[in-house]
């Protein structure tokens, strides 16, 4: 029921942003759509935990906070490597291990291990990580586990 | 403040021009598939969110900043998985890296 509303916030929000016209017509349509969605989807049986993670809303700003950061940061390491040029890097490949309990949680970081330029997640399985690095330092910063740190308090049930 | 706006406005979006211009030269520079990703990594995440955030400061009504608020998270949600799906391919269909880092000293961390 409580995914059901957030659902239905979620769709009345993306529409009004999206509509710019406050007529009332244009207004009834949008909620018949809403609602025809919101039946099509529970009809599916697609709203679980996973297509609307409320749980997680409170807690990810924070994260996304230094998410930004670790993102600009990496972002001017790459920069600097193509600058200076291929001399300046060394590429590795290796595993990271995650201890993080939930499918979601392991989403979340590899997502944001490919999001930061420098590093891409290429294979994951069981949590284990399989990370392809610019530069193998950035690979041993991963594996002190920071970020993973980080996304377990995301996750924490 | 409508200049100030301005300038702020231009010079997000000539930072993310370069940072565009930026990832355009690993792309060509960097020698193997996996280093470019890198690359191009760098384009789709400062540079677009620059560029987007410059354009936001160019003072269009609340609906284009939702609109490109939406357009900006869809990148942040969409690159990485279209990145790790290419790598993943890559990986799975037997293109080995090029890997010149030393691991002695991560090999015992692992």
């Amino acid at each position: 029921m409580r995914q059901t509303i957030s659902l239905i916030i979620t769709l009345s929000l993306f529409w009004l942003m999206n509509s710019g016209m406050y007529k009332p017509l244009i207004l009834g349509l949008g909620v018949v759509s809403v609602f025809f969605v919101v039946f099509m989807v529970r009809r599916m049986d697609v709203l679980d935990f996973e297509s609307q993670p409320m749980e997680l809303l409170p807690r990810l700003p924070r994260y996304y906070a230094w998410l930004i950061k670790e993102i600009v940061v990496s972002n001017f390491k790459v920069v600097k490597h193509i600058l200076v040029g291929n001399k300046s890097i060394a590429p590795a490949i290796s595993l990271v291990h995650s201890d993080l309990k939930t499918d979601m949680g392991e989403v979340i970081l590899a997502n944001s291990i490919t999001l930061t330029p420098g590093t891409v997640a290429v294979e994951l399985e069981d949590g284990d990580i399989t990370v392809h690095a610019l530069h193998g330092a950035d690979l041993e910063g991963l594996q002190s586990g920071e970020m993973s740190r980080r996304v377990a308090q995301v996750e924490r049930t | 403040m409508e200049m100030l706006l301005e300038v702020l406005s231009g010079s997000f979006l000539l930072a993310g021009s370069l940072l565009c211009l930026a990832g355009g030269i690993g792309l060509i520079r960097f020698p193997d598939f996996y280093t470019r990703m890198h690359a191009s990594g760098v384009t789709e995440t400062l540079a677009t969110s620059m560029i987007i955030i410059g354009l936001m400061l160019q003072n269009p009504g609340v609906l284009v900043l939702m609109k490109l608020l939406i357009i900006w998270l869809l990148i942040l949600l969409t690159s990485p998985t279209s990145g790790h799906a290419l790598a993943k391919a890559a990986y799975r269909s037997g293109h080995k890296p090029l890997t010149t880092y030393n691991q002695e000293s991560s090999s015992s961390k692992r």
